[in-house]
C-alpha cells in the first residue's frame, strides 16, 4: 500500500513535470521562431529609420523621418495607398453582400461550384492577378477600349477581384447560421422586406461585415504584386515604394521610415479587425445552427437583384480576367493561336531573360512551398493548439490571448518588410557564423512567416469547437494528457490540418513580396520569374509570362480545391 | 484491517469549490464545506435544484475541478494531486460526450486500450458490455445514427468498461424524455448493481433519485441538507427546504395552488 502510494506520487510528479515541459516546448518553439524570423528582422529594420551608424556608434537620428515625411512623393504614395484600400474595401463589401446572400442563403444547382469559383481568386498569386488584369487592359485586350491600363480604377478592380471572396465567405458563413425567424418576426409585424433587412438582418451581420472590411482593408493597404504589375510608374502603395527605394535606389534609410509608416496604417486596421472579431464571437452565440437556406426565387421573391449582381460580378470580374489570361496565353508571339508560349517554358526566355527555365523555377517553387508548408503547419499548429486551451488561471489565460495576437502580426506586417528585414539581419543570425542568406533556407522560412497566421486562423476554430468535456471524458477513462491529445484533438483536428496544409502550400507557392528579396537567380520561384519576364522587352517573354501565370494559377487553384474537399461542409476558418 | 473497512469507498471531507477566484477576489462558492461518504458497492444520489453545486462536487471528486478546501479520499488514500486519468473513476456526462470519430465499439473500447488486453479479450468485453446495456451487436454503428437513449447506454457501457472503482453520473438521463428516463433509471440501477459498481448519481429529479440510489443526499446552495435512505427521507425530512424539494411540503404546495387559482 505504502509502496504503491509512493510510486503513485512519484508518477504524479513526473506527469506534472511532463505536462509543463510539453506545453512549455509548444509555446517556446513558435515564440522562438517568431522572435528570430519575424520580430528581430522587422525591429532591426524599423530601428534603421531611427538611428544612424557613426564612428562613435549608433546615435538617435530622426532626420530620416523629417526628410522622408517632407517629400511630396511620400504623401502622394500614402494617399494612394489609403485611397486604393478604401475604394477596394467599399466596393468589395458592396458587391460581396449580395454574393454572400445568394451563395449562402439561397439554394440552387451548381452552388458548390460557384462557391469554389469565388474562392479561387483569393489564393491566386498576386503576380498572376496583376498579369491577368494587365492582359485585359492592354491595347488589344478584352477591355482595351476602356483605357484602364496603369489607372486607379484598374488597380481597384484587381483588388476587388482578390478580396470579393473574403467578404462573401466571412459574411456568408455568418448569414448562413442566422436564425431566419427574427426576420420573419419583423415581417409579421408589418415590416417591408427592405425594412426587415435593414433593421434586423443588417445589424446582426454588422460585426461580420466590419470584420471582413477590416481584413480586406488590410490586404488592400499592403497589396504588393498586383500594384507593382498594374501601377506602372504613376501608381503605388507604401509597400511597392519600400521595394522600389530598396532595390532601385538602394535607399535603405527611407525604406525603413516607410516601413514604420506602413506599420502605423496596419496597426490601425488590425485594431479595428480584432475589435470586430471579438464582437462577432459574442454575436455568434446568439444564432442557431439550423439550415436556413431557401430555394433561389427569381420570379416571385426579391432574389432577382442579388442574383443578377452576383452573376455580373462572377462572370465579369472573376471569370473574365481568368478567361482573358488563358486565351492570351494561347496566342503565339506572331499572333497565331497555338501552344508556342507553353513550349517556350522549357527555355530561359528571349535574350536569356532568366537564369533558369520556367519549369526549373516551377520545381523551385514546389520545393520551397513544401518546406514552407511544413514549417508553417508545425509552428502554426502548435500555436493553434496552445491558443485553443482555456487555462484556469487568469494570468495564463491572458498570456494565451497575447500569444494569439502575436501570431496575427505577420498578417499585417508587409511581406516586403519581412524579406527586407531578413536581408539586413540574417547574415549572422544570433552571432552564429552562418550566412543564411546564401543557404537558400530563407525563402521557405519567409514564406512560412507569411502563411502562419492563415494556418492558425484555419485550425483554431476547429480545435476550439471540440467540446472540452470530450477531453474530460477521455481522461476519466484513464487516458493520460498525451493520449487525449493523440486520440481526441488529433483525429478531430485532422480535417482542418488538411485545409491548413493546402492553404499554407498555396500561399507559399504564390508568395512574391518576401521571396522577390530573398530568392537568388538560380533558385527563383515561379512568381519571381513571371515578374522578371514581364519586365523584359519582347513579345516572346510576355507570352511566356502569360503561360507561366496560367500554370501557376492552375496549380494553386488545384491545391486549394483539394484542400477544400478535405474540409467538407463544416463551418470554420475565417477566410 | 478494521481501519481499512471503515474507510473503504469514497470519503469527501469539508470540500469547498470556488469559481472565478483570483489572488484578489475570492470568487463565488459552488460547494461550501460538504462531507459525504459512499461505501463500496453503494449508490448515492446527489439531489438538488439546478445551480446548487452538485455537479461541481462531482467534478471535484473526478479531479476536473480543484478543491479550494477539504479532501477527497478513496479507500483511505488522499487523492490530492492525483490527476483525473490516474484516479480510476468513471464519469458519465448528461449528453454522453461520445467520440464522434469512433464507432460504438471503439467508443466502448477506449478505456480498455491502455490496459494491455489482447484484441480478442477487448472485443469480448465490449460485446458483453453492449449486451449488458441492451445494445448487443451495435459495435459497428456510427454514433451519429444513435438516438438519445442509445447514446446514453453506449456512454454507460464505455464508462463501465475499464471497471472504474467509482462511477460518477452527472444527470445522465436529464436530456431524455420522461418515459425513457423512467425506464432507463431502472436499467442503470440494475447494471450498476450487477457489476457491483460504487456510484454517485447526480440528478434534480427526486423520483429518479429514489429509483436509482441506496441513499439520497439532498443538496442546496452548496451545502448538504440531509443524507438518508429514500424511505427515511420521505418519512422524516430534516427541514422544510428538504420537504419542499421532495414535493412533500403541504404549505408550499398549497400556496402554489392558491396562486394558480387566483391567477386563473
Amino acid at each position: 500500500m505504502d509502496v504503491d502510494r509512493r510510486r503513485l506520487t512519484r508518477g504524479v510528479r513526473a506527469g506534472r513535470w511532463g505536462a509543463w515541459l510539453g506545453w512549455g516546448a509548444a509555446v517556446a518553439l513558435p515564440l522562438g521562431f517568431l522572435a528570430v524570423f519575424f520580430a528581430w528582422p522587422v525591429v532591426s529594420l524599423v530601428l534603421q529609420g531611427f538611428f544612424t551608424e557613426t564612428a562613435a556608434g549608433r546615435t538617435l537620428d530622426l532626420s530620416g523621418f523629417a526628410e522622408v515625411l517632407s517629400q511630396e512623393r511620400t504623401w502622394r504614395i500614402v494617399g494612394q495607398t489609403l485611397a486604393q484600400a478604401l475604394a477596394g474595401t467599399v466596393l468589395s463589401v458592396l458587391l460581396g453582400l449580395p454574393g454572400a446572400y445568394v451563395l449562402y442563403r439561397c439554394r440552387f444547382p451548381g452552388r458548390t461550384l460557384v462557391r469554389g469559383l469565388v474562392t479561387v481568386p483569393f489564393v491566386l498569386p498576386s503576380v498572376v492577378v496583376g498579369v491577368a488584369f494587365r492582359a485585359l487592359f492592354a491595347p488589344g485586350g478584352l477591355l482595351g477600349w476602356a483605357h484602364l491600363e496603369e489607372s486607379f480604377a484598374g488597380i481597384v478592380l484587381a483588388l476587388v477581384f482578390f478580396n470579393y471572396a473574403v467578404v462573401v465567405r466571412t459574411v456568408g458563413s455568418m448569414w448562413e447560421r442566422l436564425d431566419p425567424r427574427a426576420e420573419q418576426a419583423a415581417r409579421a409585424l408589418g415590416a417591408t422586406p427592405w425594412r426587415a433587412f435593414r433593421t434586423v438582418t443588417l445589424p446582426a451581420l454588422g460585426p461580420a461585415i466590419a470584420s471582413a472590411a477590416a481584413v480586406v482593408f488590410l490586404f488592400c493597404a499592403t497589396a504588393f504584386g498586383v500594384v507593382l504589375v498594374l501601377g506602372g510608374l504613376r501608381y503605388g502603395t507604401i509597400e511597392t515604394e519600400i521595394w522600389t527605394r530598396t532595390t532601385q535606389f538602394l535607399d535603405l534609410r527611407s525604406a525603413a521610415v516607410l516601413s514604420v509608416l506602413q506599420l502605423v496604417v496596419v496597426a490601425g486596421a488590425l485594431l479595428v479587425s480584432s475589435r470586430a472579431r471579438a464582437r462577432r464571437e459574442r454575436a455568434l452565440q446568439l444564432t442557431g445552427d439550423r439550415a436556413s437556406a431557401h430555394r433561389l426565387r427569381l420570379r416571385a421573391g426579391g432574389d432577382l437583384w442579388p442574383a443578377l449582381a452576383t452573376a455580373v460580378v462572377v462572370a465579369g470580374l472573376l471569370v473574365l480576367p481568368m478567361a482573358g489570361l488563358v486565351s492570351r496565353s494561347l496566342r503565339a508571339p506572331d499572333g497565331s493561336w497555338g501552344l508556342d508560349n507553353y513550349v517556350a517554358l522549357g527555355t530561359t526566355g528571349g535574350r536569356n531573360a532568366l537564369t533558369v527555365t520556367v519549369w526549373e523555377a516551377l520545381g523551385n517553387s514546389l520545393r520551397t512551398a513544401a518546406w514552407a508548408a511544413v514549417i508553417a503547419v508545425v509552428v502554426g499548429g502548435l500555436v493553434a493548439l496552445v491558443v485553443s486551451r482555456r487555462p484556469r488561471r487568469a494570468g495564463l489565460r491572458r498570456a494565451v490571448g497575447v500569444l494569439d495576437a502575436a501570431f496575427m502580426l505577420p498578417l499585417g506586417v508587409s511581406a516586403v518588410t519581412v524579406g527586407f528585414g531578413f536581408l539586413i539581419t540574417l547574415d549572422r543570425p544570433l552571432g552564429l557564423d552562418v550566412d543564411l542568406r546564401t543557404s537558400g533556407a530563407l525563402v521557405p522560412i519567409a514564406q512560412a512567416v507569411v502563411a502562419i497566421p492563415l494556418v492558425v486562423r484555419t485550425m483554431l476554430p476547429v480545435l476550439r469547437a471540440i467540446d472540452p468535456r470530450l477531453r474530460e471524458a477521455a481522461a476519466t477513462l484513464g487516458a493520460a494528457p498525451g493520449r487525449v491529445l493523440r486520440t481526441v484533438d488529433g483525429p478531430l483536428g485532422a480535417r482542418s490540418l488538411g485545409l491548413a496544409i493546402g492553404f499554407a502550400f498555396a500561399v507559399s507557392l504564390g508568395e512574391f513580396g518576401a521571396t522577390s528579396f530573398l530568392a537568388r537567380p538560380d533558385t527563383a520561384t515561379l512568381p519571381v520569374v513571371i515578374y522578371r519576364l514581364i519586365g523584359r522587352p519582347g513579345a516572346e517573354n510576355y507570352g511566356m509570362a502569360l503561360a507561366a501565370s496560367v500554370v501557376l494559377a492552375v496549380l494553386t487553384a488545384t491545391v486549394m480545391m483539394v484542400a477544400e474537399r478535405l474540409r467538407g461542409d463544416r463551418p470554420g476558418g475565417e477566410f | 484491517m478494521e481501519q481499512v473497512r471503515e474507510t473503504a469507498g469514497l470519503a469527501v471531507r469539508d470540500a469547498v469549490v470556488r469559481y472565478g477566484a483570483t489572488r484578489r477576489r475570492p470568487g463565488s462558492v459552488a460547494v461550501d464545506g460538504v462531507s459525504l461518504d459512499v461505501a463500496a458497492g453503494e449508490i448515492v444520489a446527489l439531489l438538488g435544484p439546478s445551480g446548487c453545486g452538485k455537479s461541481s462536487l462531482l467534478r471535484a471528486v473526478a479531479g476536473l475541478e480543484p478543491l479550494a478546501g477539504g479532501t477527497v479520499a478513496f479507500d483511505g488514500e488522499d487523492l490530492a494531486g492525483v490527476p483525473v486519468h490516474r484516479r480510476g473513476f468513471g464519469l458519465l456526462f448528461q449528453d454522453g460526450q461520445l467520440f464522434p470519430h469512433r464507432d460504438v465499439g471503439r467508443n466502448v473500447a477506449y478505456g480498455l486500450e491502455t490496459q494491455g488486453l489482447s484484441r480478442a479479450e477487448r472485443s469480448a468485453r465490449v460485446a458483453a458490455l453492449l449486451d449488458d446495456v441492451g445494445l448487443a451487436g451495435y459495435q459497428g454503428r456510427s454514433v451519429a445514427t444513435l438516438s438519445g437513449g442509445e447514446k446514453q447506454r453506449v456512454a454507460l457501457a464505455r464508462a463501465l468498461a475499464p471497471r472504474p472503482r467509482l462511477l460518477l453520473l452527472d444527470e445522465p438521463l436529464s436530456a431524455l424524455d420522461r418515459r425513457l428516463r423512467e425506464r432507463l433509471a431502472v436499467d442503470v440501477r440494475d447494471t450498476l448493481k450487477a457489476t457491483g459498481t460504487t456510484a454517485v448519481f447526480v440528478t434534480h429529479d427526486h423520483d429518479e433519485a429514489f429509483t436509482v440510489a441506496d441513499r439520497v443526499a439532498v443538496m442546496d446552495a452548496g451545502r448538504l441538507l440531509q443524507v438518508d435512505a429514500p424511505d427515511v427521507l420521505l418519512r422524516a425530512p430534516a427541514g422544510p427546504r428538504v420537504a419542499e424539494f421532495l414535493g412533500l411540503a403541504p404549505e408550499a404546495d398549497g400556496l402554489a395552488r392558491a396562486e394558480r387559482t387566483t391567477a386563473g
